[in-house]
This record gives C-alpha cells, structure tokens and sequence, in this order.
C-alpha cells in the first residue's frame, strides 16, 4: 500500500468539506489518483463529522478509511482527535487544532471534556503537533479561514506535493472574495507548521 | 490523468443524464440523493424541478418519459417507498423515452431513519437494477440505464449508497449525445392499466425479466477477474471497492454492475472456478440467497453483519483473518451528536414543548433533533408526514383528554410533502389535534432546497408562493395561528390556547432559517454579572451557551447574536455588543 490515507475529522460547520476538497485538488494536480469522502446535510452541524481523502500512485478503491488506516488525522477540534486515534496507523501522526467546542453533553453537564488530549495521544504513540489555527485565522482577518490555515500546517508536513499544488488548489477551492484572506491563512498555517 | 476531473458520485450521476440527452429530471430532495438534482439544475439543456414528494417526482418523469423524452428522477432509500406506487405499475407500462429511477440507500444511517436496502425493490417490481463502484460508473451506469430502459422498455434503477454519492473520484467527461424526443402515440393497451391490459402487460414484465437475465449473462459490467483463486468474492458497488482494497490480488472478483436481475450462469461459472466463495454486500442478504438458492454455498451473512457499513479493514480482519492493528480506543470521550445551530427558529417552539412536557409527534427534519438532550421534546419520530397523522390515531385510541397534551410539529417542506393529507383526515373525521407548522422558509435538513412554500423554484427563479395559512384553512381548519418563536411568551399562549380549542388548530411558527443568505443577525449575546444562575438559557440548547467554569458563558464565536436567549432571561442578565 503505497498511498496515503488522511481523515479530517471536526465539528460540522468548521469547514472540514471544504479542507478536504483542497487536498484532493492538491493531489489530483500532482498527478495521484484520489478518492475524497464527505458528509454532506445541515443536520450534521454541531455533531462529529469525518472526512476522508485517500491518494496513491495505483488506483485507490476504496474512499473510506477504517480502524488502524489512517496515515494522518487533520483535526480541526482536539476531542474529535481523541475520538479518531483507533483509525491511526501505529505511530501514525495527528494535526490538531487547539481550540476546543464542547459538546453538547459536556455543556449541559452530563460528561466532562477530557483534559491533556495531545499527552493522552502521545502516550499512544502518535506524532502530534498543535496550533491554535482559530487564533492563527483571526490574526490573518477572519476566524472562518481556520480550515485554511490547518491545510498551511498539514502542507508543511506533508511532502508530497508542493506548495505551489497546495497554493492552487486552496484558490480552486474558496470563493474569490475570500482568497486573500485564505492565502495569508494558508502561509501563516505554513510558517507555524515548517 | 489528463481530461479527468474530481466529481461527486451524485454529480457524476446528473452528468452521465446530461451526456445521455436526457431532458427531464423531477425530484425530492433527500440524503444522500438531493445533489443530483441540484447538479443536473446546472445544466440549461434538462428541465429540472423540486416536486412536492417522491410520487409526484416519479409519476412527473415517467409522464415525461411516456411523452418521448429520457427522464429521471432521483430519491434516498425511503423515498422509494413514497414512489413505490407508480414504480411498481410503471414496470407493467413500460417507457418511451428511457427513465431511470435513481435511488440513494444509506448504510451506517448517516442521515436516515431506517438502513432498508432498495434492491428488495428491484427484484418486487422486476425492474433491472445498476450499481456503480465510484463516479466513474455513476456517470457511465446512468447513460447505460437510459439506455436499456428503450432496450428493454423498462424503468431502470440506478442504486447508489452514501459511500458512492457522497465520494469524489476522477470522471472523465463527453459530449452530450443528441437525442430526440420520441413521438408520443395513443396506446391503451401499454399505458391504460385496468385489469384487462394490465394482464397482458404482465406476461411483458415476465417476458422482460428473462430478457434482462440474458443481457446480464453478457453485459461487460458484470465481469469477472482472476488472481488468486483460493478465495472468490462477489460484490457490487461500494462492496466491491472495499473488498478490492481490503483483498488485493489475494482473491478473485465476480464484480456485478447490474444486481438484478442476476447472471445465474456467470455466477455458476465463476463459484466452480474458485475455493472459498464469499458474497460481499453490505445491508440485506440479497445477492447471498438468490446464489444459495442455486445450490452454490458461499459464506457471507454467516460471518458479517447486516447492520451498517464495512470497511476494507473489517473485509480483511474477516476474510483473511488479519486484523487491523490500531490503537484501543480511549474510553469516556464524550460523545458530539449533532445540534440544533446558533440562532436556530426551531428552539423556541422545542424549549416551550418541552417546558409544558407535553408529547410531542415528529417528523423528518433538522427538527428531529429536537429528541435530543437538553430539550428532549419528541416522543416519536417515524417517517416524513407521520406526526399528524400519528396525532389523530393517538387522539381517537387515548381519547381527547390525552390530545390536550399532545401536538404534532412538522417542517414548512414536510407538510406539504405528506403532512397535508394527515391534516385532511384530521378534519374529515372530527379530530381536534393541534398541529405546528415549523416554517423556516427552507428545506432545511438536505441543505437548503425551495420548496413550494418558498416561493422560488429549483433554479431560483420566482414562482407563486404557496400559502400556508390559506391551504390549512381551505381543507377545513378555522383555527389558524402564526407565531415568531422567538417570542417565548406569545408561542406558549398559542399552543396553550389552542390545545385547549376542541377543534382542529394549526399553529404556524414562523422565523427563517439562520443559514438562510438573507438571514442577517448582528452583535452578540453576553452575560452580564446580573446573572443569577438559573439555567434558562443553558437550557434551552443553544451550543453558544456553555458552562464551562460553572456559570453560564457565551461563546462569541459560535454566538450568532439572535437574541433569543435575551427573552429567556428573567433577570435582564444578558447584554448585546454590536
């Protein structure tokens, strides 16, 4: 198995579709095949969403990824991270956004948010690294470009295609009034996660 | 990879009508199907519509197809149910122009209120069946269907699954092929089904099916593919991606593009040639009892699940007995369902409902999530238009001391889709049940889809706007509310006088949705410290609200600034920063 597996998992609304299809368009202008898989439906905001994108040089089949699959989670909340480390391959690596979202059983007080989630995956021997990417995103002038700005700090771990590939497919992806916005998201991901 | 794009299973599906010439596409939106429609509304050259339901949907394109053009119409599992009427008897009609049925399970129930699998229809109403892998096949599976669909002048099912519709893979794209519409001629003895001619017509079907059979046995999407032979599988669609990634070249492949009807003498040929046969298919047994019922024993059901998704490392674990390695999973994660958003018009009818602990009927919409903690407003939930009727059946056996404490709620979209003739029947047959209609202007749960109430169309053209208040009057309720649910006090006196109305009530709760575009809220909402920690606002469900250092807090960033949480407060404790 020579390619790539990558979940992006988060809370929907926090733009997870969108980050996904900027790293399948990265992919697919490199030259990879790629299979992308989304959850799409206004009733799975605030709930748990996964994303999928699986790209190699042979024919990918399958577009889901299952326990023990993952090359790399993408995760735009840190509890979402915990909840995905059974699809990490060992020593698989995890991104992660610092800036957590309670669920709604820890805000009505029923479960509490689990403490020290980037130790808890270390301890499982993932390779992790963190950003505040919703900071990182107001910084470069809009919270929205979060997304954006975890594709900058994915990009600066992955080698596999350049940043120009990257560059291109996040202008692909994002409304055109948005893109400045996305492009200093992008490089201020990128500049945090080189 | 040149000249192949990244395309959606569902778009994949809406380019291979446009390619195919077909004209004509009617349907409902319904996870994980509505982007089909909304792709092939991209298209100048195909007439595309919302209708009302998934009958009206199916019966609209085979009108279509019975006037000479290639039709289509696209629905999720259930709504093969609604449009299973005129399906089964279109079986008997035959086509004109070619019409493919497109329907969209849901294994796993990402977004669904049963898992039933659709190819129990195909085989029902002996109507071929197509199931593509990947976009690829969806777009060239959906030419073929139009084009067996004249073949064998048939509808053709496409199935297709969340897994399919909802994946990019590269497609590559073509030209539209032209194509004209047929002549329409006068046919009673092929379109006019009264007992005399629908009798003849079967003995078509029957010949059909035999026909169909035939073409499987030949037909290049059912193809079979060698390597090591010690271990057969037979798959189709998403099963066959998953199997092929989780087994390689380590077995061989009978991979079926079309599941019904079956190539029995394929079937056979491939089982003498392999060791151990599986039936890899997720859902239903359907592939597995038609090969036993030939005498082949295969493994399949006996070690996996009907229930649910697979995955290629379940595949693996199961048929090859190697098991994933990963890590155990931490236990006590706080589980994250899904919520009602920020600003949602919804939860000022719910944190009303559920303060009066009332029982509540639902339906199918982003409303739903009105079951969840905290508001845990709904008793029932059962499919789309059951809350009214449902309302009605509880009153008549419990009595109308019970429908006092009870109401039905259902979406501006739902209503109209099948929730007007429950309330028809709530008034023909002297009910007194109260109804809510939750108007938020939208289709909601599917992503925002017009719907007659909107007064748009599909492609967002103006149309007439359907009259909620005028259609519940005209089918005899007098009681007509409409109320902002945003204003606690005004919706609680509503449902609390009308309730109390021995007659039928309908109560129209009226705010849009605060996705909608012209939806703009400004500010946000805080807690100022005159707070004295009742918990009204906590309850009420809003994710912006949260306690995490004890007392109520609002989050700026999920705040959308609506104001409902101001109304709740009996001690003015929340302020505004603009």
């Amino acid at each position: 198995m020579s390619g790539t597996n990558i979940m992006i998992v988060g809370v929907g609304g926090q733009g997870t579709l969108l980050a996904s299809r900027v790293v399948g368009g990265a992919a697919i202008s490199a030259g990879f095949d790629v299979k992308v898989s989304e959850v799409h439906g206004m009733s799975q905001r605030g709930g748990a969403v996964v994303t999928y994108v699986k790209y190699s040089r042979q024919t990918v089949s399958s577009p889901i990824i299952g326990l023990g699959g993952a090359d790399l989670v993408l995760a735009f909340e840190p509890l979402e991270a915990l909840r995905s480390a059974a699809f990490l391959k060992p020593g698989g690596a995890v991104i992660t956004n610092t800036r957590r979202v309670d669920p709604m059983p820890v805000v009505v007080g029923v479960a509490e948010y689990p403490e020290g989630i980037a130790d808890k995956l270390r301890a499982l021997g993932f390779d992790v690294a963190e950003a505040d990417a919703a900071g990182i995103a107001a910084e470069c002038g809009s919270q929205k470009a979060a997304n954006i700005v975890m594709i900058g700090l994915l990009a600066a771990r992955r080698a596999d295609f350049s940043k120009a590939e990257w560059l291109a497919a996040v202008e692909a992806s994002v409304p055109k009034r948005f893109l400045d916005v996305n492009i200093r998201a992008f490089e201020a991901g990128y500049a945090v996660g080189s | 990879m040149s000249g192949k794009i990244l395309m959606l299973g569902n778009a994949a599906v809406a380019r291979g009508a446009y390619e195919a010439g077909a004209a004509f596409v009617s349907s409902y939106p319904g996870t994980p199907s509505t982007e089909i429609t909304e792709c092939a509304a991209d298209y100048p050259e195909l007439y595309a519509e919302w209708a009302p339901n998934e009958k009206v949907a199916a019966e609209t394109a085979i009108g279509a197809s019975v006037a000479g053009a290639r039709a289509m119409t696209c629905m999720k599992h259930v709504g093969l149910n609604v449009a299973a009427d005129p399906v089964f008897t279109a079986s008997y009609t035959g086509v004109n122009g070619g019409l493919a049925l497109v329907v969209a399970d849901d294994p796993g129930m990402h977004s669904s209120q049963n898992e039933q699998d659709s190819r129990n229809y195909a085989r029902s109403a002996k109507l071929p069946m197509l199931e593509p892998a990947d976009s690829a096949e969806c777009k060239s599976f959906t030419k073929l269907a139009f084009e067996l669909s004249e073949r064998f002048d048939t509808p053709v099912l496409l199935r297709l699954s969340t897994r399919v519709s909802h994946s990019q893979s590269l497609v590559e794209l073509g030209e539209r092929e032209s194509v004209e519409r047929k002549a329409y001629k006068k046919d009673p003895m092929k379109y006019v089904m009264m007992p005399g001619m629908a009798k003849l017509r079967h003995l078509v079907v029957e010949k059909r099916v035999t026909d169909t059979m035939a073409y499987a046995e030949g037909a290049d999407i059912n193809r079979i593919e060698y390597h090591d032979k010690s271990v057969g599988i037979i798959a189709a669609g998403i099963a066959h991606a998953y199997a092929r990634e989780a087994l390689g070249e380590r077995a061989s492949y009978l991979k079926l593009g079309m599941v019904w009807p079956l190539p029995e003498l394929l079937i056979r040929e491939f089982a003498a040639n392999v060791g151990e046969l599986w039936i890899i298919e997720e859902l239903d047994p359907f592939i597995e009892r038609e090969v036993r019922a030939m005498g082949i024993a295969a493994r399949g059901k006996t070690d996996f699940s009907p229930c649910g998704e697979y995955t290629s490392e379940e595949i693996r674990a199961v048929v090859l007995g190697e098991p994933a390695v990963c890590a155990d999973p931490p236990e006590n994660i706080p589980g994250r369902p899904p919520v009602m958003c920020a600003g949602c018009p919804h939860r000022g009818v719910f944190n009303v409902l559920s303060r009066m602990r009332l029982t509540v009927l639902g339906d199918i919409g982003c409303y739903t999530l009105g079951a969840l903690p905290p508001l845990n407003a709904l008793d029932t939930c059962l499919c789309m238009g059951g809350s009214v009727s449902m309302a009605h059946g509880m009153e008549k056996a419990a009595g109308r001391d019970f429908s006092k404490k009870a109401v039905a709620v259902i979406g501006d979209s739902t209503f109209l889709h099948s929730g007007i003739t429950g309330l028809i029947d709530i008034v023909y047959n002297k009910g007194a049940s109260t109804i809510i209609i939750l108007d938020n202007s939208i289709t909601g749960m599917t992503g925002h889809q017009q719907n007659p109430a909107t007064g748009l169309t599909l492609r967002n053209e103006p149309t007439r706007k359907l009259d909620l208040e005028a259609l519940v009057r005209a089918v005899g309720v007098d009681r007509v509310t409409v109320v902002d649910p945003f204003d606690d006090g005004a919706t609680a006196a509503a449902i609390k006088a009308e309730l109390d109305a021995d007659e039928p009530s309908v109560i129209i709760a009226r705010r849009p949705c605060a996705l909608l575009k012209g939806v703009r809220y400004t500010g946000k909402c805080v807690i100022t410290e005159d707070c004295r920690d009742c918990g009204a606002c906590v309850r009420s469900g809003c994710p912006a609200i949260s306690r995490r250092s004890g007392r109520p807090r609002i989050d700026p960033a999920q705040c959308v600034g609506c104001d409902y949480c101001r109304g709740l407060c009996k001690f003015g404790a929340i302020g505004r920063v603009e």
